[in-house]
């Protein structure tokens, strides 16, 4: 039989993080190996081709595409202004002259006799892209980008929003099972990493917005709550641009779920440091979850995600009904198909809770803990 | 092609998330499917080459077998008693499948064509570009270079129809210099398949910028589609170009000893064998975690849709997102809080490999897989229809029946056979659930029958029939389809417990009222002639009131008779409409005592 395949989430204070850098479109890179670099530190710039504009020079002068070449007053490759004239025909009585003119700064691309249509190219948009993590280069891909790595600790959340940010971690909640409400947000935590601790309220966002925090770092949220940040229904997880003021971390799930105690703790033991974080999480076709990276002096080993399966002693966390979000370890691995409430056949395991108690559980249903 | 006799055959399905190896035997003059294995497909990182979940897959296939088919990566061929294979063969929709755009003159019309001849290829269509696509020409620019395709279909123009229209297209794809989604620094390939007229101004525009290849034009005439060269096409530079450039296909190429194919086309090919071979008219569907695939062969013309963000887990939070909360809740069987709903939504959507441990849980799937089903099926009528634009004879009888260009192909009362596939149908705890969802979402009409896939290998047996359509064939009748039963439906509406349907079923007599459903047992392999009577208003094909005969096939489930009307009315009420559904479910026999 196939073993259980249950990756779990990574927390860990020390673990060395390498994150490819790449641009969209060649580019060059302005650091080089070795080099020491700041998350927000600009390591390799590209120049965005610009905006294409189609002009109809045929139908604004009336005349078939042909004739077009007779009434140009440009070529491809020249530079023109906006304004400038692109064509003009030759009438006899001057005020029934028309002219077409540039509606943008750029370059003319090609002039098709086919179509009669003139395209016009806006100058190249610079574009940068940062170290995002407070570390070294490890490699440099020729033109494409870098690999920065960074060694201290490393958290991975379940589900988050909001583009890539650095800020000084500071916590809001005294326990991880404290929810976060406005009232909890304070001047002090103006362009900082906030922790809280359950539950997101939806009026900690606009105050959120209002001190210029960062990111917010929490175990749970109500899918009500994103849809109102949101403005919108997220349909599939597939995020890191969300426009929304600030990045939010969920570590657990939806719902009222308290952090784990072990995120908790670490991310408490790491208040003051300066922290790179990223929302983007992405299910489907390569999965990329939300993170936490907090460089420092640790130094673990850069490991592959884990595909062995699951062993007796395992720490590991339900996830979903009826023992959603409980932490235990596997008890027992019955290696044949067992019969589960639905009326299915499925493979399960025995799963002893904190509590002392103990329950079966299907083997998709439960996350490993890793840590190294 | 194997050029020594085909006994054992090895066949994979690379999925993007799970490789799932199947062996085939010739068990004395027939085929079967024998054993199977499946592992984590290993296309993303941190592997980054296929083969490693294919050998995976094998090795569990060996192990369960007892055959030993791998020589250290090697696959061993021929098959000597019980060492090696035969044949291997593949599939693949790993690392998102075959994405594509595709262009055309006239949005309803080329780009229409264009559209099925991609979507029939296996391809997920990205966007349709046109000439009165409502879009500006840099708007059209941005959106190509923004998409990435892994190819473009241009087409538009019959022949000797409109050139510029066609060549516009060209411009603007020339104008965003498209990178292929996969592997940097090679060129974008576009299959041209439009107007022969124009193919010199098309290659002048796009011939040294993209990899272009020339085909016949997909509608030669308004009145009639030519999609199968461009078809090959796509299949061509599938294996040629896209598979090339992603992680480990070279290798997979070179095991395999027929083409591989996407996993939707090959499903495809299969559901229209199928058809054919029956002589019917039939529906597929295959409802994966991110996308649903629907199929349909009408009068001989094959269709398929993919709703390429309907499913039961990636993408589980669009179907609330797209059927809204109210359409999901009309199918839940009790009391749910909303902001509850939403948050069991969600934590399947970001931890998509669980599953239902309780029944409450089971039923909430269920209710998110009939919208999903539904959702599906909508759009696949907008896209099975007849060619649009075509001109049309009309007699002094027509003109009282104001009929378009363009109707849906899609009949339900002519629907003779529903297929479903696909975890949340094929392994739905009882069969029933996976006809009563598909019964919900579809609402056949007359008589249908309904089968699920047993284990999913459509997509093998579909590469299968491209090497031998016998061994296809035998699999496909005895392992791999399950008959559920035949569903009995008539249209109409009335009062809830006012008579609606007589049926006369070997030898006995069953009254059904309006807003039940009853079971009938009727075993798989059995047939019996069925005698109805409709009350007035209600209609089983011959007529309002009429009685009606049909020659019904059992299966698994049995005969469903649906008296629940049409469409199926469920009540505004939540009170009442939770007590309705406890009673149909109770009166199937859906879920365990206790549940619903």
């Amino acid at each position: 039989m196939a073993h259980a395949y249950t990756p779990g989430l990574k927390v860990t204070s020390s673990a060395v993080v390498r994150r490819r850098r790449v641009l969209p479109i060649k580019g060059e890179v302005l650091v080089k190996a070795g080099d020491r670099v700041a998350a927000e530190q600009v390591v390799a710039r590209a120049l965005l081709p610009g905006k294409v504009h189609t002009v109809n020079v045929v139908n604004a002068l009336s005349i078939s595409p042909s004739e077009v070449a007779r009434f140009l007053k440009v070529k491809p490759g020249d530079a023109v202004a906006a304004g400038a004239v692109l064509a003009e025909n030759k009438p006899l009585l001057a005020f029934l002259k028309t002219a077409v003119a540039s509606p943008v700064a750029g370059t003319v691309e090609s002039v098709s006799e086919v179509t009669g249509q003139l395209l016009l190219r806006e100058p190249p948009r610079p574009l940068d892209l940062k170290a995002y993590l407070d570390g070294t280069v490890a490699e440099v891909l020729p033109g494409e980008g870098v690999v920065v790595e960074a060694s201290g600790a490393f958290v991975q959340g379940i589900f988050g929003v909001g583009p890539e940010t650095h800020g000084e971690i500071v916590l809001a909640a005294s326990s991880s099972g404290d929810e976060l409400g406005a009232d909890r947000l304070q001047e002090a935590h103006r362009g900082k990493v906030v922790v809280g601790g359950a539950l997101v309220h939806a009026g900690a966002f606009e105050r959120a917005r209002a001190l210029g925090i960062r990111a917010l770092i929490v175990g749970g949220m109500r899918d009500a709550d994103l849809r109102a940040l949101l403005g919108y229904d997220l349909g599939v997880a597939i995020t890191g641009s969300e426009p929304i003021g600030f990045t939010l971390v969920l570590t657990e799930g939806f719902g009222r779920i308290a952090m784990a105690g072990r995120t908790f703790d670490l991310l408490k033991s790491l208040e003051g440091r300066r922290a790179s974080v990223s929302g983007a999480t992405q299910i489907r076709a390569g999965v990329l979850r939300p993170e936490i990276v907090v460089p420092g002096e640790g130094g673990g080993v850069a490991a592959p995600a884990a595909l062995e399966g699951v062993q007796v002693g395992d720490p590991v966390r339900v996830i979903r009904q009826p023992f959603f979000g409980r932490l235990g370890r596997v008890k027992a691995l019955p290696s044949g198909l067992a019969l589960i409430p639905t009326g299915a056949h499925v493979r399960v395991l025995e799963v002893a809770f904190e509590d002392g108690s103990s329950a079966v559980v299907p083997r998709s249903n439960i996350e490993r803990f890793e840590s190294a | 092609m194997p050029d020594h006799p085909l006994n054992v055959v090895l066949a994979t399905d690379c999925g993007s998330t799970t490789t799932k190896a199947i062996l085939i035997e010739k068990v004395g003059d027939a085929w079967r499917q024998t054993f199977r294995g499946e592992a984590p497909t290993t296309v993303e990182a941190p592997f980054e080459d296929v083969t490693r979940g294919v050998l995976n897959s094998i090795q569990e296939i060996e192990e369960l077998s007892g055959r030993r088919i791998l020589d250290g990566e090697r696959i061993l061929t021929p098959a000597d008693g019980k060492t090696g294979v035969d044949l291997y063969i593949s599939t693949s929709s790993a690392g998102g499948g075959l994405q594509m755009m595709v262009a055309g003159a006239v949005k309803a019309m080329t780009g229409e064509s264009a559209q099925r001849c991609a979507l029939g290829a296996g391809a997920i269509v990205m966007d349709v570009l046109a000439s009165n696509d409502g879009r500006l020409g840099h708007e059209r620019i941005e959106r190509i270079r923004h998409l990435r395709p892994d190819m473009i279909l241009l087409s538009g123009g019959t022949d000797g129809g409109t050139v510029s229209h066609v060549v516009e297209m060209a411009e603007y794809i020339a104008a965003a210099d498209p990178r292929p989604r996969l592997g940097q620094g090679y060129k974008l390939p576009i299959i041209y398949a439009g107007n022969q007229d124009a193919r010199a101004k098309v290659e002048a525009v796009l011939g040294e910028q993209t990899a272009l290849l020339v085909t016949e034009n997909l509608r030669p005439t308004l009145e009639r589609e030519n999609l199968m060269p461009a078809r090959h096409k796509i299949h061509d530079v599938f294996l040629e170009h896209v598979m090339q450039q992603a992680p480990g296909y070279k290798k997979l190429i070179s095991w395999a000893g027929a083409p591989i194919m996407p996993t939707p086309g090959a499903v495809g090919l299969i559901m229209e064998a199928i058809a054919k071979r029956q002589g019917i008219n039939l529906v597929g569907v295959d409802i994966g975690g991110a996308t649903t695939d629907v199929f349909s062969v009408f009068r001989g013309v094959f269709n398929r849709t993919v709703s390429a963000n309907l499913g039961m887990s990636y993408s589980i939070s669009n179907v609330l997102a797209e059927a809204g909360l109210a359409n999901l809740l009309r199918w839940v069987p009790f009391p749910i809080e909303e902001a509850d709903l939403r948050d069991r939504i969600k934590n399947k959507m970001i931890r998509p490999t669980t599953v239902p441990q309780t029944l409450d849980e089971l039923m909430v799937e269920q209710a998110i897989c009939r919208e999903a089903l539904r959702l599906a099926f909508d759009q696949h009528r907008l896209l099975a229809v007849g060619l649009k634009g075509v001109q049309q004879e009309r007699s002094v009888a027509d003109a009282f029946e104001q009929k378009s260009s363009g109707q849906s192909l899609i009949d339900l009362w002519k629907l003779d056979l529903i297929v479903g596939s696909g975890g949340v149908l094929s392994h739905a705890p009882r069969r029933i659930q996976s006809m009563l969802m598909m019964v919900d979402a579809y609402q056949p009409l007359g008589v249908t029958r309904l089968s699920v896939d047993s284990i999913f290998m459509m997509p093998h047996l579909g590469v299968l029939s491209t090497v031998n359509e016998k061994a296809a064939a035998d699999v496909f009748d005895r392992d791999c389809m399950v008959y559920l039963g035949t569903c009995l439906a008539p249209s109409g509406s009335g009062k809830p417990g006012a008579a609606c349907l007589e049926v006369r079923l070997k030898g006995e007599t069953h009254a059904v009222p309006f807003g039940e459903l009853k079971l009938l047992p009727l075993a798989p392999e059995e047939e019996a002639d069925l005698e109805a009577v409709p009350s007035r208003g209600f209609d089983l094909g011959a007529g309002s009131g009429k009685p009606f005969k049909a020659r019904v096939k059992g299966g698994v489930v049995g005969l469903l008779i649906d008296c629940r009307g049409r469409p199926l009315a469920l009540s505004e009420d939540p009170k009442v409409r939770v007590d309705q559904l406890g009673r149909w479910f109770r009166a199937a026999g859906m879920y365990p005592e206790g549940g619903g």
